[in-house]
């Protein structure tokens, strides 16, 4: 599938969002889209412009720079590659395949390429992508994981004031019982959107909050659970387990739940994200990622060997610390800027 | 999962023995096995382009000693130059010439910066300081929350300011004030997680550091970050002059190669790596380690150093001698479990260890910690005379063993086939005598039957 990599996405057709009303559209549903189409693409531009100064621009530049495509040319697209943290998996299999159509003289001009790499990129992202499951009667279960300091609660603070925004009911669930403080700072981001948070006290059993949030949230049809999970790093089988046996309990009460697991990554992270999201859906059964602090210099680009390798989708992105700053993942966008 | 490099360099040099020479030739494959390596590991391009021609260099034309293979002498010049990249470990806070020391704590946000300090000021404290601890992150929700709640588990002092003073500068210089009026030698002063690129914060740093002239300015980075490392790290070293690097989250699978990026773009030392998330969780840095960790190597000297420092080494020699007399009771069993679970959650263990050959299997051993806690009930609600006779544990011993145990007989069964199961498997060990006997029998064994003495739930 060919598409207008840089025309301002007028065939939006993805599988996930937009699309497919029957399976009960998006779970938290995107946001008014032209008032939130401005700030995605200022913030955007602004990431761009940030990164220009980086190293990355050696791309643009090398192509600019030389008609020819030669070893070295391709050296450096790697680089680029590499320089986003797409991994050198990904990054020798999006060379390969340059090569080939070099090779066989379909592309003879080295500004084709990045066309070439984008639509690469973008069929691996759309590949991945699949439909928000929402539950048929409220609530929707939403368990966000992940390993620690990527950004679980300021995620969830800002879907909690998303979603009230659109006018849906929403229940936290503060089950990060173990990091100091982290049930304060979930509730003071209830306070800022006016949600609840069900609680317990701190090192208590997170199924058991889980429990309690989620039959609150069932005798009241909340229209969305959100649950906080404590960090964890994934190698820690123990603290893994815990996420299984809290699935179960949430099963216990809502057989279908969690309907959502999304796993909140940074995207500073390296090639070991790959292994975290591989580790995380093993014990918890991820079907989205949120891809936070991409308002730094960092790309985020392990997320597209998340999606080759796990088929795993991304769901939304982080681009600051207010409430407002999680926005909808565009596949188009995310390569635009990942190879900017 | 990935092989390992030196498997990978063991098939490129399958055929150098004749050779007998590291030429431009047969090296280029070996080059490329590790750029890929470097690469998986996190260590930013450009500094894996300087470090392969570093290596070309020093490995061209060396005589392939007798007493290593070729890929095993390659890996070593690797594994050199990296650690003198990484460099000697200094994993010393430097103090001021007059009271208090001040140490800014930095970095990007969500790294460890809250619990690094907090680790900090028990390392401080455990060397017979005083520390005060400070958060001025007025900017995450319950950040100071966060600190306090870490301090008062420690008992150490933390200070708070006014109640509603919200401004990072004043809450800085209040505690050191209050640090000199109190007679604490350090002031641990832990900032806001922020963005290299925000200009404001950056700023604020910049002010804090003015203001406080101290004497560390640590650099807190996650073990897992990848390529981004060399901005962030450097942005913060032009903007403030860090001191010295913390290397967090190392009791993960990353590779860390953000620590050489790190290292290279600042030329700052490592200090300190943190490997959990309670506060005793901070070790010395030790580049060797790290270097091996970065090829895929596994950190056996860490896992051998945490086994000799647990296992008491006469005990050991004299379990060894039970062993090999055939003296090996339940009681022996109950203590070496213990002393296994004195090493910590097994799996951090496991993780340590190299990942090759038979090796391999380990990781994805599974230990329950219950298990063991269940199988020392057990054996605690033997009498003497059934732990050190075992055959004598017949039907009604084992329910009343059981019941007292809070367990169920099946489970008594499974631990008594597991003991005869462990004495024989570590009967089958002979051979060279060494310092202890988990130390050395670590090295030792055959993976296949600690595998399935794992799985079969043996703790």
């Amino acid at each position: 599938m060919i598409r207008s990599l840089f025309g301002s996405g007028d065939s939006k057709e993805r599988a996930g969002e937009a699309s497919a009303p029957q399976t009960g559209s998006a779970a938290p549903a995107a946001p008014p889209a032209a008032q939130k189409a401005s700030s995605l693409l200022d913030r955007l531009k602004q990431g761009i412009q940030k990164t220009r100064a980086g190293i990355v621009t050696a791309l643009e530049d090398t192509i600019q720079g030389k008609k020819e495509i030669d070893a070295e040319l391709l050296e450096e697209l790697e680089f680029a590659l590499i320089g986003a943290d797409v991994g050198i998996q990904t990054a020798t299999e999006v060379l390969e395949r340059i090569r080939q159509r070099v090779d066989r003289k379909l592309v003879n001009d080295a500004g084709e390429l990045k066309a070439l790499i984008r639509e690469h990129l973008l069929e691996v992202l759309q590949t991945a992508e699949r439909p928000l499951v929402r539950a048929a009667t409220p609530p929707t279960v939403l368990m966000i994981v992940g390993v620690n300091g990527v950004g679980k609660t300021t995620t969830i603070g800002k879907l909690a004031q998303q979603l009230g925004g659109e006018g849906k009911s929403v229940l936290l669930c503060a089950a990060d019982t173990f990091r100091a403080a982290a049930i304060e700072q979930l509730e003071v981001w209830g306070q800022r959107t006016s949600t609840e948070v069900i609680r317990q006290k701190a090192g208590a059993d997170p199924s058991s909050v889980m429990f309690d949030a989620l039959q609150a949230a069932k005798s009241r049809s909340t229209d969305y659970v959100i649950v906080d999970t404590a960090g964890r790093l994934h190698t820690k089988s123990n603290l893994m387990a815990e996420l299984d046996k809290m699935r179960r309990t949430a099963q216990k009460v809502i057989p279908d739940a969690p309907h959502e697991v999304w796993l909140v990554m940074d995207a500073t992270t390296g090639q070991n994200g790959l292994e975290q999201a591989r580790k995380f859906t093993e014990s918890s059964g991820v079907t989205g990622i949120v891809l936070t602090k991409l308002d730094g210099t960092a790309k985020g680009g392990v997320v597209v060997a998340i999606a080759r390798e796990l088929m795993l989708p991304i769901r939304y992105i982080g681009v600051g610390e207010q409430a407002g700053d999680l926005l909808p993942f565009d596949a188009e966008q995310f390569v635009g800027t990942l190879l900017a | 999962m990935f092989d390992s490099l030196s498997e990978k360099l063991q098939r490129v040099f399958k055929n150098l023995r004749g050779e007998g020479k590291l030429t431009p030739e047969n090296m280029e494959a070996a080059l490329r096995e590790i750029r890929v390596a470097l690469l998986e590991a996190d260590v930013h391009f450009k500094v894996v382009k300087q470090l392969i021609e570093n290596i070309k260099v020093k490995a061209m034309g060396q005589e392939v000693m007798s007493s290593l293979t070729p890929g095993q002498q390659v890996i070593k010049i690797v594994r050199d130059e990296l650690v003198e990249i990484l460099g000697k470990h200094q994993s010393r806070i430097r103090t001021a010439n007059e009271a208090p020391t001040v140490v800014m704590i930095v970095g990007l946000q969500g790294s460890g910066k809250t619990t690094s300090t907090a680790k900090l000021a028990r390392h401080l404290f455990k060397a017979s300081h005083n520390p005060l601890l400070v958060s001025v992150d007025v900017y995450r929700p319950a950040a100071r929350d966060q600190l306090k709640i870490l301090a008062r588990d420690l008992k150490i002092p933390i200070y708070e300011g006014e109640p509603g003073n919200n401004i990072p500068l004043e809450l800085a210089k209040g505690a050191r004030r209050e640090a000199i009026q109190t007679g604490k030698d350090f002031v641990l002063v832990d900032t806001a997680g922020r963005l290299h690129i925000d200009e404001d914060l950056m700023v604020e740093l910049q002010t804090l550091k003015e203001a406080l002239n101290p004497t560390e300015i640590l650099f807190v980075a996650d073990a897992m970050t990848g390529q981004d490392a060399v901005k962030s790290a450097d942005e913060f070293h032009k903007r403030l002059g860090i001191t010295g690097i913390v290397l967090t989250k190392m009791d993960g699978d990353a590779r860390g190669g953000a620590a050489l990026s790190i290292r290279q773009v600042t030329g700052q030392p490592l200090k300190f790596v943190g490997v959990g998330e309670k506060a005793d969780a901070l070790e010395a840095f030790h580049p060797e380690r790290v270097a091996s960790r970065i090829l895929g190597m596994g950190d056996v000297l860490s896992l051998i150093e945490k086994v000799q420092e647990q296992v008491d080494t006469k005990n050991a020699e004299e379990m060894q001698r039970k062993l090999l007399d055939d003296e090996f009771t339940l009681a022996d069993f109950r203590d070496q479990m213990k002393q296994l679970a004195k090493l910590g959650p097994l799996e951090s263990l496991l993780g340590m260890m190299p990942n090759i050959g038979p090796m391999k299997q380990l990781k994805d051993v599974k230990v329950d910690p219950k298990e063991m806690t269940r199988v020392i009930a057990i054996i605690d609600s033997m009498t003497p005379h059934e732990r050190s006779n075992h055959m004598v544990i017949n039907g009604p011993r084992r329910r009343r063993i059981a019941k007292g145990s809070g367990t169920t007989v099946q489970e008594v069964n499974n631990l008594l086939k597991q003991y005869a199961q462990a004495r024989k498997m570590m009967k089958s060990f002979t051979g060279g005598m060494g310092k202890g006997f988990l130390g050395k029998r670590l090295g030792k064994m055959k993976m296949p039957d600690l595998d399935s003495f794992l799985k079969g739930g043996g703790f």
